[in-house]
């Protein structure tokens, strides 16, 4: 103790600090030291970011960032790109987290996502062979603005929509950036008010969030196995399309994927989640972003829902953090796997039987004519 | 809207039975004993003269004992108005929760203390363990406004005990004052709404007035913002 000298004294003080307002000077303190303890707590953006240059240095071989957007007070959209590196062009899985800012669990899960993925490609063989084969795009926090203005205090902290100004003439902010996709943009399940939680912009793509996703998925494009958005509350998985009208071309496919990932997600504490799309199940929508990964193609896409079912809604207790992000993981991986080996054995196979078709045709071919 | 046999997963059967859930809470609610529900095994409704009504076997959690279990119920949403429930669940007996309802009552009908809170819970989901029954009370009387607020294109669930403040115990009735934030998941709107309400073992919740509180539009400027 009387050794430590002022570097020393500034790090005990740092760790002595208590509660979370303390934690926006120092994202790793000394309560910290533990994964455990990190992972079952709210982080705010400044430890996010912090966390995820954490995540890139422990981690060199196989975490990389990308900026791929600027929200509209100008800060940066990151994403964590994460897979081993290859020289090969290849296929990836996306995720994105708090794309609406009250919903605090979500940006909770990608961290755990994160952790998890580097952790597990070490000792579990499945885990690392699509570490290897896949990128896996994760974006923490999409809504950073929003975000950050949920922690701003407890008026705030329920707030769901993006921080840009409203259109001339009215006087309150946000755009409900999952309303802004161009995907039936502004049809169904939105409103028109720009002071109304679910309004959808003054057209799609007013918001430089929803073009910053946009612009990736377009570079991206063919790449694409998996769609995954997050989000609380209310237990469910949804899968396109927002419209009532209008079906996913692989709607059974889906269906079935999405019930599979249910099932393992019940497995890891008994939790129910429903499955089905959105008008089904809980509101018609559109101009959502898994409705726009639908209909560019990418076969996979699916909004989750996580805990709870109200009881507490969007404040889950940080008890629950652990618990919840167990379960949305076991359900997360179901999908992944599936888009995997969809993509990695199947054509396999089919490649295969290609060439057994090629050289028998030949065989026969050559018997035929000799 | 279809009718007939309800999909029990689906929006229009989750729906009334969340109105439900709101009813029961006006009737059985109390600082130990709050209703939530769990799943709806069966769902059927039709069209009648006043207006839809809603035929449901479901099952209802109590949270505080975390004992769960068989409801049936009839609804109706009228053209305009509240909706009417009518529902049985054997299991929810008024007794159970008698002896934890009694000491809370004893501790707080004293008009020395009066207890008062807020943030309730606060952003991260946390509240203190004296201020839990509060949350549940103000969770039942807030089903009192969820349940009068209710139609088919509506689902709501408390977000949050704002505050409240316990005022002079009257004719044996503990009083309160709350101000609560409901969130309706269609809209996914927040609405403030403040309540006078009483309380007692015997008479149980009892909302005496409700306000809406106007959405306040009051932005901060953008320089406020960090």
């Amino acid at each position: 103790m009387l050794c430590l000298g002022s570097v020393g004294l500034v790090l005990l003080a740092l760790t002595v600090q208590n509660g979370h307002g303390a934690s926006d000077s120092a994202g790793w303190n000394g309560k910290d030291t533990t994964e455990r303890n990190y992972y079952t707590r709210y982080h705010n953006m400044t430890e996010i970011s912090d966390w995820m240059e954490k995540m890139k240095r422990e981690n060199p071989d196989v975490v990389s960032s990308m900026v791929y957007g600027q929200t509209y007070e100008e800060r940066n959209i990151t994403l964590l790109k994460i897979g081993l590196r290859s020289t090969k062009r290849k296929k990836a899985i996306w995720m994105d987290c708090g794309i609406h800012a009250r919903e605090w669990i979500a940006p909770a899960f990608c961290q755990y996502f994160v952790k998890e993925i580097l952790q597990g490609y070490k000792t579990d063989t499945k885990v690392k062979e699509m570490m290897k084969n896949l990128d896996f795009y994760v974006t923490p926090v999409l809504n950073v603005d929003g975000y950050i203005y949920s922690w701003l205090n407890d008026s705030t902290r329920l707030w769901r929509k993006s921080r840009s100004p409203g259109p001339v003439g009215c006087t309150c902010y946000g755009t409900d950036l999952n309303r802004n996709f161009y995907a039936n943009w502004g049809t169904v399940g939105v409103s028109t008010n720009c002071c109304e939680e679910t309004y959808c912009g003054t057209k799609a793509l007013s918001e430089s969030e929803a073009r910053a996703v946009t612009d990736m998925l377009g570079k991206m494009s063919g790449d694409i196995l998996a769609f995954l958005t997050i989000h609380s509350y209310s237990q469910l998985i949804l899968v396109p399309y927002g419209h009532p009208n209008i079906s996913a071309p692989n709607y059974n496919e889906l269906m079935e994927v999405g019930l599979g990932a249910a099932k393992a997600i019940k497995a890891v504490h008994g939790m129910d989640y429903t499955v089905g799309t959105s008008p089904d199940i809980i509101y018609p929508n559109s101009g959502s972003s898994c409705d726009y990964a639908r209909l560019i193609g990418i076969p996979l896409s699916f909004t989750f829902e996580l805990r709870d079912q109200g009881e507490y809604g969007f404040k889950l207790p940080e008890d629950q953090i652990q618990p919840a992000c167990e379960e949305a993981y076991a359900g997360v991986q179901h999908i992944i796997t599936y888009a995997h080996d969809k993509a990695f054995y199947s054509s396999a196979a089919t490649v295969t039987t290609t060439l057994w078709t090629t050289v028998m045709t030949a065989w026969v071919f050559s018997a035929t004519f000799l | 809207m279809e009718t007939g046999e309800l999909n029990p997963n689906y929006y229009p059967a989750r729906r009334a039975a969340a109105v439900v859930q709101h009813y029961l809470n006006t009737r059985y609610g109390s600082p130990y004993r709050w209703m939530f529900l769990g799943n709806v095994h069966n769902a059927s409704s039709e069209d009648v003269t006043e207006g839809r009504k809603y035929q449901l076997e479901l099952t209802i959690q109590e949270m505080i004992s975390n004992v769960s279990g068989p409801c049936s119920a009839e609804l109706l949403f009228p053209g305009a108005g509240t909706p009417q429930v009518q529902a049985s669940c054997d299991w929810l007996l008024p007794n159970n929760t008698r002896a934890q309802e009694e000491a809370f009552y004893q501790q707080h009908r004293d008009s020395h203390n009066l207890v008062s809170g807020d943030r309730i819970p606060d952003s991260y989901g946390h509240m203190e363990p004296t201020m839990k029954p509060f949350w549940h009370l103000g969770g039942v009387a807030s089903s009192f406004i969820m349940l009068e607020q209710s139609n088919q294109s509506t689902l709501y669930n408390m977000a949050q005990v704002a505050n409240f403040t316990q005022l002079e115990t009257e004719k044996d009735q503990l009083r309160f004052q709350y101000h609560v934030l409901l969130h309706e998941m269609v809209s996914q709107e927040i609405i403030h709404w403040k309540m006078l309400i009483t309380w007692s073992p015997a008479e149980g919740v009892k909302v005496l007035q409700t306000d809406l509180q106007p959405k306040c539009n009051c932005e901060d400027p953008p320089d406020s913002i960090n």
